[in-house]
């Protein structure tokens, strides 16, 4: 028997707990992306619209997996999109610690905004991929399996990659501690 | 034994921490909503109906709009947005604003209900 249409309220109640279950993943990711509010609210907005025009297929695609790192993938394709029109880096650095108080509290910033400060520099001398990796994973909290599906890689590929990515950051910050 | 990944992963969970949307990013949009919506409504009782020639055919779109904390006012809001910076640099003064802004609700409320 051919499968039932799914009908547009049934979509469109799932898509709407999509979005209120994905809205601080999508934000977080783009803000660590793009570096800034203003374009992080811009990314996440056209993220949302752009999966809701494609959210059936997705569903269909899906075979009942998550939906997080397409959700994911989609901002990732976007925020490619947006520096390559702009011809941009991200307006505000993410190191600038002027904008961890509006993400750590003031205990962290008290205890450790030199420390925090060097990671997030550290983070953002990496090559994208690596850089975004290591979002997923410690900002979005994504096991490998979807890291390996929003990047579009395999999870050896991206096994390696987060390995690869936490050692040269470790280099990085190190070298920069050694100059102190 | 500590090693120094198990060390800089730490930091990492610190540095990187997620992100709330900025404060008033959701209400925003639900409050842009019952404004949109109520400037929809009386733009689409002066221009809809001239536009179409069976009063019925607009029933439709008016119920989507009107329809408030569902999926599909929410991607009407988020829809609208998106062409809110270019509306605001076309339009000629307050009220052009808001006509424009108010054709953009119902013509995205009619893609929402045909899609």
């Amino acid at each position: 028997m051919a499968a039932t249409a799914r009908s547009k309220a049934e979509l469109d109640s799932e898509f709407a707990e999509l979005y209120r279950s994905h809205l601080r993943d999508v934000y977080s990711y783009a803000y660590y992306r793009v570096g800034n509010h203003h374009d992080a609210e811009d990314l996440t907005e056209q993220t949302f619209l752009q999966a809701y025009r494609h959210f059936e297929r997705a569903q269909a695609e899906s075979d009942g997996r998550p939906l997080r790192p397409w959700l994911i993938r989609i901002a990732h394709n976007l925020a490619a999109n947006l520096y390559r029109d702009r011809s941009r880096r991200p307006q505000t650095s993410i190191d600038d610690t002027s904008g961890l108080s509006a993400v750590h509290t003031t205990e962290d910033l008290v205890e450790g905004r030199d420390e925090l400060a060097r990671i997030l520099a550290g983070v953002k001398e990496l090559p994208n991929d690596r850089r975004e990796a290591l979002i997923m994973r410690f900002a979005l909290g994504m096991d490998n399996r979807e890291i390996a599906r929003a990047l579009g890689k395999t999870d050896g590929a991206t096994k390696v990659l987060l390995h690869r990515a936490i050692r040269q950051l470790e280099g990085i910050v190190g070298d920069e501690h050694s100059k102190r | 034994m500590s090693t120094p990944s198990a060390d800089i992963e730490t930091l990492l969970s610190r540095a990187l921490r997620p992100v709330d949307p900025p404060e008033g990013l959701s209400s925003r949009l639900e409050s842009t909503l019952v404004e949109l919506t109520e400037m929809a409504f009386d733009e689409l009782e002066s221009w809809e109906l001239r536009a179409m020639r069976d009063p019925r055919n607009w029933v439709r779109p008016v119920m989507a709009v009107v329809v408030t904390a569902t999926a599909g006012t929410a991607l009407v809001i988020l829809r609208v947005r998106a062409g809110q910076k270019r509306r605001v640099m076309l339009a000629r003064g307050p009220a052009d604003l808001a006509a424009r802004t108010a054709r953009a609700v119902a013509g995205e409320a009619r893609r929402v209900v045909r899609r």
